[in-house]
Parts: structure tokens; sequence; C-alpha cells
């Protein structure tokens, strides 16, 4: 899923999943509170952790200092 | 010189499913990002065409009823997913009815190669009307193919993924045409002490290979 567009700024799904993970969560964890598919989340999930966005402990992931820096500079949360 | 044809082996059920990754009408999107929940895989020949936009809007239909089962689908063409969007974005202006699935750009041909996709009898380039079932431990649990002219069943569809899930949940096989509720199958005793057992064990039997029960 292309949760970082070309210019580099989050897509809605990938703004949804960052929000999620402003707490510590499960892939399942995360589809449920977003309302996207597992699918959906694994593979932004796989993007974020490229970008270093997010980083993984066990089942876990949590938000790194840059993807709170990307979250905070887009749509809802810089708001 | 003549370039030789590259002959690939067709997938079979119980092999794992071949991986893949591309890219998709929801971005890239791989085989694994899949795990965890049936899959169901299907090629249709192009866009904006009337068969397959029929198979859409059907797929759409029963949607949220594989989604309830635990399944995802994700469609597939060699069109690209720029054609893929302006597609779908198409039938959701003349249908009023939104894919709510992916729809992977085979551009290349790669994922048809890999799953048998293309019926060189029928076309050498389109994709041809298959579906794959495909389980959460990702192995090829069913295939069925339909002629370009032909579209699909989403009745027979989802009776195939509630038969395998019923399967796999009770030990169990289905009989020819069977729906959820029905009476399912023993799997036949494998010595002649559990054949002369089975009788005796409760079932619905014909004889000591054919017996059924109902599910509790």
């Amino acid at each position: 899923m292309a949760c970082i567009q070309p210019d580099g700024t989050l897509a809605p799904s990938g703004e949804a999943i960052l929000l999620a993970l402003q707490t510590p969560k499960t892939l399942g964890e995360v589809a449920q509170e977003t309302d996207l598919d597992l699918f959906m989340v694994r593979a932004a999930m796989r993007e974020f952790l490229g970008a270093g966005y997010v980083e993984k402990e066990g089942f876990t992931y949590r938000l790194t200092p840059q993807g709170l820096t990307a979250l905070e500079g887009s749509g809802e949360a810089g708001r | 010189m003549d370039e030789k044809p590259e002959i690939r082996p067709m997938p079979r059920i119980g092999d794992p499913a071949p991986a893949f990754e591309a890219e998709t009408t929801w971005g890239h999107l791989a085989l694994e990002d899949f795990k965890d929940r049936w899959l169901i895989l299907f090629s249709h020949p192009a866009d904006f065409t009337p068969v397959c936009t029929t198979e859409f809007l059907a797929f759409a239909e029963i949607h949220k009823e594989l989604k309830d089962l635990g399944v995802d689908l994700l469609g597939l063409s060699v069109d690209s997913v720029t054609a893929h969007i302006a597609w779908v974005r198409n039938i959701e202006e003349k249908f009023q009815v939104k894919i709510p699935f992916p729809v992977l750009a085979d551009s290349d041909r790669k994922v048809a190669g890999l799953y048998g996709m293309i019926m060189p009898g029928e076309s050498k380039t389109e994709t041809s009307r298959c579906v794959f079932i495909i389980d959460p431990r990702q192995m090829l649990r069913a295939m069925i193919y339909y002629p370009m002219s032909t579209g699909r069943n989403m009745a027979e569809i989802l009776r195939v993924v509630k038969a395998l899930q019923t399967t796999d949940q009770h030990g169990v096989a289905t009989p020819a045409n069977w729906q959820p509720g029905e009476m399912v199958i023993v799997p036949p005793p494998r010595t002649v002490e559990a054949a002369e057992q089975r009788l005796q064990q409760g079932f619905e039997c014909v004889d000591w290979y054919f017996c059924k029960k109902k599910l509790q």
C-alpha cells in the first residue's frame, strides 16, 4: 500500500496507521483500530519499517521519532 | 532462430501458492501480506469489458460475506494500474458500486505465468477467468477455471470456501452439491478393524465406506 505518497506526504490510510501506533500495537490491533484490512496494514508496515517511521519488537510495532515527525507534518495530526 | 516457448509447471492443489509482489490499485502488495487469512486470487481477461464488469459487481456483492468468513479478494489482469483505476472508477460512476478489493496490474504477466492464468488456446495475451483459493498458510486449496465467454458463479465460489473451511474445522469431506448445514461425509476407514467399528459409531451409513453425519 502506498502509505507514503511520491511527494513524501502520508496517504490517509498511512496517517491512520501512524496515529494508531502512538501507542504500540500488533498488526491485528492496528487493523481493528483503523478498520483497515490486515493485508493493507501488513503492507503498510513493511513500507513504514523501510522508511524508518516504525520499529518492531516481537509482534508489536511502535512509532519512531521520524514517524512522529512525519505524522505531525501531515493532515490530522498537523492541524 | 525460432524462440522456444517457455514451459512453466501449472500450480497444483496442495502446493504452496507461488509468491509474488506487484503493484495494485491499493499500492504495492505481496502474497505474504495476505497470510493468516484466506485469499481468493482471481484473474479476468480485460478491464472495460462487459462480462468482467458483471463479475466485479458480483465479487463486490459477496465481499462482506467473504470478509466475515476470513477471506480477502485480489483481482488481476494484464492491464496497467492506470487502466484498473479508470475502470473501478467507471464502475462506481455507472453502477454506484465501490470495488472493495485491490486489483493487481500484471502488465509483464509475471503472476499470470506463475499461476498458469493464460490459456494460449484461448488467448495468448489475456488471462482467463481463473480462481485460486489460498488458505491462511498460503497453500493452494482449490482452483477453478472458466473460459472468457462464461462469467463466474459467486454462489459456487462461496460454497467451495465454506466446504474447505468445514473440512479444516471438522476433518470431514463434503458430498456433491453440499450446502452449509447439510450432512457431511465421514472419511472412509483405513483398516478392516475400523471398517467393522464404523457401522456401530452412530453415523448414517449406506455401507462401511459411505457414512454421513450431522455437524454439531
